[in-house]
C-alpha cells in the first residue's frame, strides 16, 4: 500500500502552493480534492459555450510576487494585468471615477469637494503607513507570544520593533486603525458621502460587519496591501480569470512530480495515537500519508474531517466560536454586448475598471441592516467588474463576462436553508439594481450563475459561504488566526497541518498561508527551505 | 453630496486630458521647439524650450519669462485674516504690511514643514498664498474660529515670472508705470485690458525679477503684452531647467525636492522642523501661538532636531548630485539633494542635509562621493565639500532702488 510524504485535502491555491513546495523540497505529495476541478475559490469554469467566468474570486492583487517566482508561475501561464481605477455612481445621474493619475485623480473629487480633493495625499500617506507595517508580517509565521522558542521570541522582537520604529503618534494610530470603523476613520479625511462610500467598500468586502461597525478600518488595509508588479494597492485580472492562477500553480506541481486527484472527497482523517495517518475518501478508499495538510477552513477540518475525542476541548470550542459567518454573494453574467451607462462617457476608462453603485455609507450600513435580519440587502452593494474589457480570453470578440460581487447575502435566509427561489430572487434584485443604471442590461443576457453563501458552500467548502475562510477582524488575526495557540500551522494532532486562508494572514488570493505552512511543516522535518525566497524588502 | 450641477458635469471630460495646459498653452506651445515637457502638479510645463544653457543666460543677461500658474494658489479674506495667517504660518504677518510679499513656512501640529511658499498682503485683509503642495484641508481645519473665508484658485489665476537685468526695462515699456518704483518683496496692482494685473518684485532666481499674476482671462493678452514690450531686450522664454540652475545659485530650496513635507512623508523620520532645512529664522516665538510652536520651542529647548540644511561647495566641476556626503571619507553623514556647477560663481554647488552633528558644530572633513556615469562606466570621485552660506550668489542688481534698465 503507497504512503505518500504528505497529502493535501483541497486543490485551493493555498493547498496548491502549499503542496508545489513540499514536493519541490523533495517530498512526495499528493493532493485531493472533492470537485471534478481544481481551484476552490480561484477557479475558473465554462457554464456556456464561449464564455468563461472566475465563479468565484476575480480580481488579483494579493498573491504574493515571491511565490509567482518561486513556483515558475508566469512559464506555466500566468499573467495579471493590472486595470484602470473604476467608478461609483451616483443617484443624481452623474458618477465618481477613480482615476490611476495622481491629477486626474484630485481634479475627479474636485468635481464633488475642492477641501476632498486635496485631503487624499494625507490619506494615502496615511493608509500607506499602515500597509508598510503590515506588509512584512504576511510572508511570516506568527509568534506564539505564550512561548518561549527563541524563533518566537525574536519574531516578537521583530513585531514589537517594528512596532516601536512607528513612533508614539503612529504607533496610537496603528492601534486605532486596527480597531475602528472604516465609516469613522474616513470621516477623519473626508466629508463628501459618495467619496466616503467610494473608499468605504474596501472595509466591507467579505466582512459580516457594516462600514460603521468597529474593526472595519483593518479590512480595507488588508484590501490595500497587494500589489501588481511593485504597485502596491494597485489590482488587476489574472488573464484566464482566477482559474489561472490555480490552473498555473497545478502545472507547476505536476511538472515538479507531484500527482493531484479530483472528484475525491475527503470524510475522514485517519488518526492513530494521536498522529495523523491518512485519509478516507467517500467512497470508503483509504490513503496513507506522513503528513495531512487542509486547504479546508478550519471549521471544516476539525468539526466534519478529524473526530471530536482527538481534539482537546479548548480547542474544539474555540474552533466552534470562529466567525466565518457569511456575508457575500456572486452573480456571474454572459453578456453579448458591453452594457451602456449612460451615466459614463462612452470613452471612459472606469468600464475596464470596478463599479460600483452604493453611494453613501448611509447606504451601505442599510444594506448590512437586512443581513443582519437574515434577509439579503434589498439595496446591495455590487463591486461589479467586466475583466473581458481588458482579457481576450474569456469572451468571444465583442462578448463580455461581467462579474458582480454582491453584499450582503446571509448564510441563511431569516433562520431557514436558501431555497432556489430565493436563490433566483436574489439574482433578480442584483439584476435589477444593474438596469437601473444601465438601460436595455438585460437584454444582453446570455447566461447567469448566481451563487450565495449556499452555493459557495456546497461548491467550495467555505463554511456558512464566509469568502475568506474566517473573517478579518482583529481578534482573529496574527496570533489569533485561527485560535490561539495554533497559529503556526500545526493542530493538536501530530501530522496535521492546516494551510487554508483560515490560517494566518487571511483570505484573499495570497498564496502567504500555503507558503508560510510549508515553510513551518519542511522546519518540522529538518527539511532545507532554500528553494523558498524570503519576502520582498519593504524599504 | 453637493446637488448636480452643469458645472460639476462639464468637468467630467477632465480625464481625456491629463496634463493640462496653462492660460498661457497657446504661446508657450507656440515657442515649443525641444518638445521637453515634464509634469508640474498635473500640468504640462516646459522643461526647457529651445536649449536648456541658453535659456539660463536669457535669465542673467536679458529677461526670461517663466510661466508660473502650476502654483497652487490660495486666496485668504476676511477680517480675522492676518490672525489666522499669524496661527497657521510661522513668521509674525503683523509685521507684512499691505503691499508686501514674504517668504514664509507652515508646519503641522507636530513642528514638521508641511511646505514653504510666498505670501502676498494684497489688501489689509486680502491675502494670496503661493506654494508647492496642496493644503486646503489643513487651512480650512486652522480657519475654524476665525472670520476668514479660503479659497483654492490655482486654475482661476494666471501667473508668470519675468526675471533678468532687463525685467525693469521690459515692464516699463510694456506701460506699466511707476514699476520701478516697486522695492524687493513690494507689490502693487496695474491696469490690464480693462482689468488687474498684480506686479511684484519677486523671483526664484536671485536675480532682478518680478511675478505677475492675472485673472486666466487676462492671460495670453498679458503675455503678449510682455513679449512685444521685450522684443528690443532680449525678452525669451524659458523652460524649468534654466529656472533650476538659477535657484540653486540663489540658495532657495524646493518642497518634495530638497526635503520632504509632512503631508507626503511616508517614512515618518523623513519629516523636518523648520530648523532642519534652512528656515528657522522664520519662526517667531514672540507672535503668539502658531500650529506646531509648542513642538519646535521644545525641540529647541531639548536640542534635539536631527538634521541640518548647508551650503556647499565642492572641489572640481562635477555636480554631485544626490551624491553621499562623508566626514573623514568613511562617516555617512549626509545626502546632496541638488548641484549644479555655478556658471556666475564659477564653483560647483550644491545643497544637502546633514546629520547633525556634521554641518552644525561639526563642518571640517567634509566629503562627497560623486559616481559620473562616463561612456557606460561610473568614474568614482571622492572630493572635498565646503560649507558656505548661502546664497551662493549675490547681485547688487537684485536689490538696487531703483532697479537699472541691465
Ligand atoms: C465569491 C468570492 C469572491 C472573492 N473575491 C476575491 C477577489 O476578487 N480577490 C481575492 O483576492 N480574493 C477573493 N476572494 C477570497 C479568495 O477567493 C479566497 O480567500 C481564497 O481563494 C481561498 O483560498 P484557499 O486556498 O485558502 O481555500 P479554498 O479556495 O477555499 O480551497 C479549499 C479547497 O478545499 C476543497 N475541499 C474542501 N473540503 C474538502 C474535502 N472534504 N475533501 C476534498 N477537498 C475539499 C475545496 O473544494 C476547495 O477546492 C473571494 C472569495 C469568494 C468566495
Amino acid at each position: 500500500m503507497k504512503k505518500w510524504d504528505a497529502i493535501v485535502i483541497g486543490a485551493g491555491h493555498n493547498g496548491l502552493v502549499n503542496a508545489c513546495y513540499l514536493q519541490r523540497a523533495g517530498l512526495d505529495v499528493l493532493v485531493v480534492e472533492k470537485n471534478d476541478w481544481i481551484g476552490g475559490a480561484a477557479v475558473s469554469r465554462s457554464l456556456t459555450p464561449g464564455f468563461l467566468y472566475s465563479n468565484c474570486s476575480y480580481v488579483c492583487s494579493l498573491f504574493r510576487p515571491e511565490i509567482m517566482r518561486d513556483l515558475e508561475l508566469p512559464r506555466f501561464g500566468l499573467q495579471v494585468i493590472s486595470y484602470e481605477g473604476g467608478a461609483v455612481f451616483t443617484r443624481d445621474g452623474d458618477y465618481l471615477a477613480n482615476y490611476r493619475d495622481h491629477h486626474a485623480h484630485r481634479r475627479e473629487f474636485a468635481r464633488f469637494s475642492a477641501r476632498d480633493a486635496e485631503a487624499y495625499d494625507r490619506y494615502a500617506r496615511d493608509v500607506t503607513r499602515q500597509c508598510r507595517f503590515i506588509q512584512p508580517l504576511l510572508m511570516r509565521t506568527a509568534p506564539d507570544p505564550t512561548s518561549f522558542r527563541p524563533r518566537d521570541i525574536s519574531e516578537l522582537l521583530y513585531l514589537g520593533k517594528k512596532f516601536a520604529g512607528l513612533g508614539a503618534a503612529e504607533m496610537a494610530d496603528t492601534l486605532r486603525f486596527w480597531t475602528m470603523s472604516i465609516s469613522d476613520f474616513l470621516d477623519e479625511y473626508f466629508e463628501t458621502d459618495v467619496i466616503k462610500a467610494n473608499f468605504a467598500l474596501s472595509g466591507i468586502i467579505g466582512t459580516a460587519l457594516g462600514p460603521m461597525s468597529p474593526g472595519t478600518a483593518y479590512v480595507l488595509l488588508h484590501h490595500y496591501m497587494g500589489e501588481v508588479d511593485g504597485s502596491v494597492g494597485a489590482w488587476g485580472y489574472a488573464r484566464g480569470g482566477m482559474g489561472a492562477v490555480t490552473k498555473a500553480l497545478a502545472d507547476s506541481f505536476r511538472a515538479s512530480g507531484g500527482t493531484i486527484r479530483t472528484g475525491a472527497e475527503v470524510e475522514q482523517v485517519l488518526v492513530r495515537s494521536g498522529k495523523a495517518r491518512g485519509l478516507v475518501l467517500a467512497d470508503g478508499e483509504e490513503i496513507y500519508g506522513n503528513l495531512v495538510i487542509s486547504n479546508a477552513d478550519v471549521k471544516r477540518t476539525f468539526l466534519k474531517l478529524v473526530e471530536e475525542k482527538e481534539l482537546p476541548e479548548i480547542f474544539l470550542r474555540r474552533v466552534k466560536n470562529f466567525k466565518m459567518r457569511g456575508s457575500s454573494g456572486k452573480v456571474n453574467i454572459a453578456l453579448d454586448s458591453l452594457p451602456e451607462f449612460p451615466a459614463l462617457p462612452k470613452d471612459s476608462p472606469c468600464y475596464r475598471g470596478d463599479m460600483h453603485f452604493t453611494d453613501s455609507v448611509e447606504r451601505m450600513e442599510r444594506g448590512y441592516d437586512d443581513w443582519k435580519a437574515g434577509r439579503w440587502s434589498a439595496d446591495p452593494f455590487l463591486d461589479m467588474v467586466i475583466p473581458t474589457t481588458l482579457d481576450p480570453t474569456m469572451a468571444p470578440p465583442g462578448k463580455h463576462f461581467m462579474s458582480c460581487f454582491v453584499q450582503y447575502c446571509p448564510p441563511k435566509v431569516e433562520g431557514r436553508d436558501w431555497t432556489d427561489a430565493d436563490r433566483d430572487a436574489f439574482g433578480e434584485t442584483v439584476i435589477s439594481q444593474i438596469a437601473d443604471y444601465s438601460p436595455g442590461f438585460r437584454d444582453r443576457i446570455v447566461h447567469m450563475e448566481v451563487r450565495t453563501p449556499r452555493e459557495l458552500e456546497a461548491e467550495v467548502g467555505l463554511t456558512e459561504g464566509n469568502i475568506f475562510q474566517g473573517e478579518l477582524t482583529f481578534d482573529q488575526l496574527l496570533f489569533n488566526r485561527p485560535v490561539p495557540g495554533y497559529a503556526q500551522y500545526r493542530s493538536p494532532v501530530d501530522g496535521l497541518y492546516m494551510c487554508g486562508s483560515s490560517t494566518h494572514p487571511g483570505g484573499g488570493v495570497m498564496g502567504a498561508p500555503g507558503r508560510n505552512a510549508a515553510a513551518e511543516i519542511l522546519r518540522d522535518l529538518s527539511r532545507g527551505t532554500k528553494h523558498m525566497s524570503p519576502a520582498h524588502d519593504v524599504i | 453630496m453637493p446637488k448636480l450641477s452643469s458645472a460639476r458635469l462639464t468637468a467630467q471630460s477632465h480625464f481625456r486630458t491629463l496634463r493640462l495646459g496653462t492660460p498661457f498653452q497657446p504661446r508657450i506651445d507656440a515657442l515649443m521647439k525641444t518638445n521637453d515637457w515634464y509634469d508640474w502638479g498635473g500640468y504640462r510645463a516646459p522643461a526647457s524650450l529651445w536649449d536648456e544653457e541658453l535659456e539660463y543666460f536669457a535669465i542673467r543677461s536679458q529677461a526670461a519669462l517663466f510661466d508660473i500658474s502650476p502654483m497652487v494658489k490660495y486666496r485668504i479674506e476676511g477680517p480675522d485674516g492676518e490672525d489666522f495667517l499669524n496661527r497657521v504660518t510661522l513668521r509674525d504677518v503683523a509685521k507684512l504690511k499691505s503691499g508686501r510679499v514674504h517668504y514664509t513656512a507652515w508646519c503641522d501640529d507636530e513642528g514638521y514643514v508641511l511646505d514653504d511658499g510666498t505670501l502676498f498682503r494684497l489688501a489689509p485683509d486680502r491675502f494670496r498664498l503661493c506654494c508647492q503642495e496642496r493644503h486646503l484641508p489643513w487651512l480650512l481645519d486652522s480657519a475654524i474660529g476665525f472670520d476668514v473665508s479660503v479659497l483654492e484658485e490655482t486654475e482661476a489665476v494666471a501667473g508668470l515670472a519675468l526675471q533678468g537685468p532687463t525685467s525693469v526695462a521690459v515692464l516699463r515699456e510694456a506701460g506699466f508705470a511707476g514699476v520701478e518704483r516697486l522695492k524687493v518683496f513690494d507689490l502693487a496692482e496695474f491696469p490690464h485690458e480693462g482689468g488687474r494685473v498684480t506686479i511684484s518684485r519677486t523671483g526664484f532666481t536671485g536675480d532682478l525679477g518680478y511675478e505677475l499674476f492675472a485673472p486666466a482671462e487676462l492671460a495670453l493678452s498679458l503675455w503678449d503684452r510682455l513679449w512685444k514690450a521685450g522684443e528690443l531686450r532680449g525678452i525669451r522664454a524659458i523652460g524649468y531647467t534654466a529656472l533650476n540652475r538659477a535657484r540653486l545659485e540663489a540658495g532657495l530650496i524646493v518642497a518634495n525636492a530638497d526635503f520632504v513635507t509632512a503631508e507626503h512623508a511616508i517614512r515618518p523620520d523623513r519629516v523636518r522642523m523648520p530648523d532642519e532645512i534652512g528656515l528657522g529664522f522664520m519662526v517667531d516665538l514672540e507672535k503668539g501661538h502658531f500650529n506646531g510652536r509648542r513642538a519646535i520651542a521644545q525641540a529647541r529647548a531639548k536640542g534635539s532636531m536631527r538634521h541640518v540644511l548647508v551650503g556647499l561647495e565642492i572641489e572640481g566641476n562635477i555636480p554631485a548630485e544626490h551624491a553621499i556626503v562623508y566626514h573623514k571619507q568613511k562617516k555617512e553623514v549626509g545626502l546632496v539633494s541638488a548641484a549644479i556647477w555655478s556658471p556666475m560663481a564659477k564653483r560647483n554647488i550644491a545643497l544637502a542635509s546633514l546629520s547633525r552633528p556634521y554641518g552644525d558644530t561639526i563642518t571640517d572633513d567634509l566629503w562627497v562621493e560623486i559616481y559620473a556615469m562616463r561612456e557606460l562606466r561610473y568614474e568614482r570621485l571622492m572630493k572635498r565639500a565646503r560649507i558656505v552660506p548661502r546664497p551662493f550668489i549675490k547681485l547688487d542688481r537684485r536689490t538696487a532702488s531703483p532697479p537699472a534698465d541691465f
